[in-house]
């Protein structure tokens, strides 16, 4: 028994190659983006020259508000943490929370669309219902309710161990927010696949519900995804941030977080000190940049209809005589 | 819409009359990421008022292509070279805003799919005195109204109906509604392609029945583009068979299918199921891919009749018969009709190659 | 290259027992109606895609399901293959019951009945290899004992249908395939469970003419291989005629005639074969396009015709075929057409709106409109009558008369075509049922007697 060779992901490898001009730039330069920052994430604890709370060294206090330096390279906070330090480690928080969310999303919104959209009938139309509602709630909004109902109750949930309770609990609001999204898409596609006549013809075959969906559907309806969830991911950062900024969340005794940073840096900026603000805002820039890169240069290669394919007029060279003797 | 065949532009209609539109070494080419699919490789044909020419051929030969090539409707990324001569200008490089303006009054098409040619949100009424006032603003409202119910009466729909809209009639109503439309101007030039793969059969004969009586109604050269040789024998003139981007024989109707010259025309036939054929035959082997072509005659590694020299030298355009001293009318593209002083020495002993593979079989 | 294989010369597998007994079969679809006709109150419709189906199928036969569009012979091989409720009637599988059986008791009979479709470019899952692809309906059969066992099946149904060397075919995907591979590798994941029954919804229809052939000579040698019972669904009467044994030609969800296909060919009785086998388009110019067809196209499925659902386009209708108000508004509308814009306007005039002719019945009544009198919608229908007085219609007219400041037109009682036995075929047709011929006479003989009499103008005989 087994599965098709993932035919679905190893034609999107072989479009991704053969991608020329535009898209494949795009593409490279998000990837490089995303994969710095995975990697400051990874290595955080060898890059970063202090830890994200850290306020002295060898017995030295690290200066208040202090710029930009040899010893600071990005400058200290009002509470004499090394901002550098901070940035990194705030990558770190962000990569951990944005993966969590975007696996947790695709993990109960794809199915959740599989079934419905294959099954239709009264399910479908609850599951839309709910999911359109989510959908309309503003997002924001809805992400601090369920970080503000779920601090402190998940403290014990194994993943907590392994990550923060704090770090989980914004994962899990930031899912909820993006869910209806690759529910309404995987169930669309699903919709329009299910008339095809090869799942008509599995039908005839005999096959199962379950191995209509699974073998039949699934892989033809997945392309999107990708796209979907880098560009969720990017969304993701700023909604992530937008809850740090509000105080939700992450606390700051757990973990540095971009949007907090900022929220402590308004008040530094009358006084003329910018560097408390500029590189947390840059970094969640660059990397919203990077996986929104990403996503628009897979759509580009990926997706047929929006593909703007680089096709030049052919040459066409002189005639020889083919007419009439 | 007369009765009588407007005899006033041109002298009596046939083989002898000045042709209405040229086309001399057409070629569209496709572009694509890697080489270009050459769709129509050097065509070259006539049309004449009055004359219902079928364009035949299977899929992936370039007949529609080269339908669309004549009217400039090729896509962006499409590559046009030769000339197609209308009234003294060539349309080839036009542009597109002066072809616009000969489309409907000069130029008129008729595709497969009438339903997503027509407004859904326009009545039938309405598309005709939309195109009318577009292309002859000066006649009066009545006078078009009078012409839009005439044309629409002559192609069967009944005046009750005028104010529907195309979503309420039938496939076959529709089509000739397309139709009606295409002729509504006028046109010197009709295009139809494939106009009747769509329809049922018995609608489908209805709607050839129209076009027969076309010919005698009105003066329009008519280029029937199709895969169904049924459909050609009865309404067309004259056939022109295409293959891999090339019209590979071409001349009057009724001799073309009693006496194909070319292996490939003949084939065709003998693989046409009809009530009347009594053993299935095919053509061994695939239409060959338009972007990397066989050499020489592209029909050679499938033509049961091949040469050495077909594989070699591309073949010269001959009149069928010539060589014996009987030439009929029309042409040919094969080595079969010469010219044998062309044909080098030993170039006559059959093509040696090895079977078809299985694999390749379509 | 020839690879003859016509009528006759191949021996006919014998006819063994019968395999599928279909009788009264009906599938209904419910069609919503627009949302202006839902405002106004109008049901949705239904649809008698199948109408009261009965024939069978014996082992070894090859039986064509001919019919145009809307005929209903796909969503009768559908049904057949339980892909589509039916809604009525019986479907005997050598003698088990298979309608209304649930998709869990229906699965292992899957086994024997399989179906090949008509557009093969979507027929096989783009994310499998045709090696998967045909090897899938061993797996959800659980019958695939070790994978080199499958393979070797696999590989075994692939050069059986032609795609050789199947080492070649196994790893490609559908989109490296041209599209008479495709088919071809469309039957092998049919043949590869050894069924009994094929239903072949139009093999053939989407491919060009030189790989028909080839596709049709496939499945004919595999019937005489594997022993295959077939099923040839299809609107191409020219290809049916090398392949089938016996012929349903199928209208509006009626099988109108069924026979051996020798008797269809040489001797069609039913004026809608008639038709069909004339309209069929012949690669011999000296053979001009028909001039007598059918007029008109395929009614409107939801409200068809009243009586038998052909009449209205059969030249050969006569009192009882089922004449109604609808005949009548299409008749003045043919005569609209051919009339120059002013006549059309003067007549148009003389009769107020025509709907009540929309609704079925069979009697119809015309009422002129305001600043007309009754007078001169009867002399509108005495016209129509000059016009073409051998259409078919007016001898489904029983009465034409002034009645109420309207004119009423009443027509004869239609009947539901029976079905009836003629040579070797059965038919649905008044033509060929005594019955039928019978009441029509007695309606001719209760005209002529009413005419005598009459006080107005009516019609006259």
């Amino acid at each position: 028994m087994h599965m098709p060779k993932f035919a679905g992901i190893r034609r999107m490898a072989a479009r991704i190659q053969e991608a020329k001009g535009a898209p494949r730039w795009i593409l490279y330069v998000g990837v490089g983006i995303v994969v710095f920052f995975i990697i400051l994430a990874i290595f955080a604890p060898l890059i970063a020259p202090y830890g994200f709370d850290q306020v002295s060294s060898d017995g030295m206090r690290f200066p208040k508000q202090a710029s930009p330096s040899s010893d600071h390279l990005f400058g200290t906070t009002v509470q004499s943490t090394d901002v550098l330090s901070r940035t990194i480690w705030g990558a770190r928080t962000a990569i951990e929370v944005v993966v969590l969310s975007v696996i947790f999303s695709i993990a109960i919104g794809v199915p959740l669309g599989l079934v419905s959209g294959y099954i239709g009938g009264k399910l479908d139309r609850g599951l839309v219902l709910i999911m359109d509602a989510l959908f309309a709630f503003p997002y924001l909004l809805l992400a601090i309710v369920v970080a503000f109902l779920l601090t402190d109750k998940l403290n014990d949930f194994f993943l907590s161990n392994l990550f923060g309770a704090g770090i989980v609990t914004a994962a899990v609001a930031i899912t909820v927010v993006y869910i209806p999204q690759y529910f309404r898409v995987v169930r669309n596609h699903v919709i329009s696949v299910r008339e095809e006549p090869y799942v008509e013809a599995a039908r005839a075959l005999g096959a199962k519900r379950r191995t209509i969906i699974g073998r039949y559907i699934f892989y033809n309806v997945i392309q999107n995804v990708p796209a979907l969830a880098t560009l969720n991911a990017a969304d993701a950062i700023l909604t992530l941030a937008a809850l740090g900024f509000l105080g939700y969340g992450i606390q700051p005794t757990e973990a540095a977080e971009w949007g907090y940073d900022i929220s402590r840096a308004i008040d530094d900026v009358g006084a003329g000190i910018w560097w408390t603000g500029v590189f947390p805002g840059m970094a969640i820039v660059l990397l919203v940049t990077g996986f929104t890169l990403v996503g628009e240069g897979l759509n580009d290669v990926l997706n047929p209809l929006i593909r703007y394919r680089r096709i030049r007029k052919p040459k066409i060279p002189a005639a020889q005589g083919q007419e009439a003797s | 819409m007369s009765d009588a065949p407007m005899q006033a532009q041109q002298p009596a209609a046939g083989a002898e009359s000045e042709p209405v539109l040229t086309v001399r070494n057409l070629r569209a080419w496709y572009g694509t990421m890697g080489d270009p699919v050459r769709a129509v490789d050097g065509v070259s044909i006539d049309l004449r008022a009055g004359e219902t020419v079928g364009l035949v051929g299977e899929s992936g030969c370039g007949k529609s292509t080269l339908g669309r090539a004549i009217m400039g409707l090729l896509p962006d990324g499409a590559a046009v070279a030769g000339e197609v001569r209308y009234r003294g200008r060539d349309l080839v490089g036009l542009p597109q805003r002066d072809l616009r303006s000969l489309r409907g009054p000069d130029l008129g098409l008729v595709f497969q799919e009438p339903m997503t040619r027509l407004d859904p949100l326009v009545t039938i009424e309405d598309h005709f005195l939309e195109t009318l006032r577009a292309h002859e603003p000066d006649t009066d409202t009545d006078e078009m109204r009078r012409r839009s119910l005439a044309a629409l009466a002559g192609m069967g729909i009944p005046p009750t109906r005028f104010k529907q809209y195309p979503h309420e009639f039938s496939g076959g109503m529709r089509q000739r509604i397309m139709i009606a439309l295409a002729l509504a101007l006028n046109p010197k030039v009709v295009i139809a392609d494939e106009p009747t793969t769509a329809l049922d059969v018995i609608v489908e004969a209805q709607i050839l029945q129209i076009l027969a009586d076309l010919r005698r109604n009105f003066d329009a050269a008519l280029l029937l583009i199709t895969h169904n040789l049924g459909i050609v024998a009865e309404t067309c003139d004259r056939v022109a068979v295409m293959y891999a981007g090339q019209i590979v024989e071409e001349g009057p109707a009724r001799e073309v299918f009693t006496e194909p010259a070319h292996p490939y025309t003949r084939e065709l036939l003998r693989s046409t199921i009809s009530l009347s054929t009594t053993g299935l035959h095919y053509i061994p082997g695939a239409p060959p891919s338009l972007v990397d072509p066989p050499s020489a005659c592209r029909f050679h590694p499938r033509c049961p009749n091949a040469m050495e020299v077909c594989a070699r030298k591309d073949p010269i355009e001959m009149t069928p018969g010539a060589e014996e001293g009987r030439p009929r009318e029309g042409r040919v593209l094969c080595w079969l009709h010469g010219p044998a002083d062309e044909i080098p020495p030993g170039g006559e002993r059959p093509l040696e190659r090895g079977e078809i593979a299985l694999a390749e079989e379509a | 290259m020839e690879q003859a294989a016509s009528i006759g010369s191949e021996p006919r597998a014998a006819l063994g027992e019968t395999l599928l007994q279909v009788r009264d079969l009906r599938t209904l679809f419910s069609v919503r109606g627009s949302f202006l006709d839902r405002l106004r109150g109008r049901e949705s419709g239904s649809v008698k895609a199948v109408d009261r189906v009965s024939f069978d199928l014996r082992r070894g036969e090859v039986l064509g399901l001919v019919g145009e569009s809307g005929s209903g012979k796909t969503t009768l091989g559908r049904t057949l293959l339980g892909l589509v409720d039916a809604s009525g009637g019986s479907v005997k599988l050598d003698g088990q019951e298979i309608t209304g059986l649930g998709e869990g008791a229906f699965r292992p009979l899957r086994r024997r009945l399989q179906i090949v479709f008509q557009d093969p470019h979507a027929s096989l899952n783009p994310a499998m290899t045709i090696g998967e692809a045909v090897a899938d309906p061993l797996r959800i059969h659980g019958i695939t004992g070790d994978r080199e066992q499958a393979r070797t099946r696999v590989a075994g149904a692939l050069e059986r249908v032609g795609l050789q060397p199947a080492s070649q075919f196994m790893d490609k995907y559908p989109t490296d395939l041209s599209g008479g591979q495709k088919q071809r590798a469309v039957l092998a994941r049919a043949i590869i469970l050894d069924p009994d029954v094929l239903i072949a919804d139009e093999p053939v229809s989407m491919l060009d003419m030189s790989v028909r052939a080839k596709i049709l000579e496939l499945m004919i040698d595999l019937k005489r291989e594997l022993d295959l019972t077939y099923v040839y669904i299809t609107h191409d009467l020219a290809t049916a005629k090398f392949f089938c044994d016996r012929i349903a030609i199928m209208y509006l969800g009626k099988i109108v005639e069924i026979g051996p296909a020798d008797e269809i060919y040489a001797d069609p009785k039913h004026p809608y074969t008639v038709s069909l086998l004339k309209a069929i388009p012949e690669p011999d110019p000296s053979r001009a396009v028909p001039r007598d067809l059918p007029r008109g196209e395929v009614p409107d499925a939801v409200t068809p015709p009243l009586g038998c659902s052909f009449h209205p386009r059969c030249p050969r209708a006569f009192e009882v075929c089922g004449w109604e108000s609808r005949d009548l508004r299409a008749l003045l509308e043919a005569r609209w057409t051919r009339m120059p814009e002013a006549e059309y306007r003067a007549e148009r005039e003389v009769i107020g709106s025509l709907e009540p002719l929309d609704e079925p019945a069979m009697s119809a009544v015309l009422e002129p409109a305001s600043g007309h009198a009754p007078r001169e919608v009867l002399e509108l229908i005495h016209r129509l009558r000059a016009d073409a007085p051998d259409d078919p219609f007016w001898k489904g007219v029983a009465e034409v008369r002034e009645r109420g400041g309207a004119v009423a037109i009443r027509f004869h009682d239609g009947l539901e075509p029976r079905d009836v036995e003629a040579g070797r075929s059965r038919l649905e047709c008044h033509l060929y049922d005594p019955e039928a011929l019978a009441a029509a006479e007695r309606a001719r003989n209760a005209q002529r007697s009413n005419d005598r009499p009459s006080s107005d103008r009516g019609v006259a005989k």
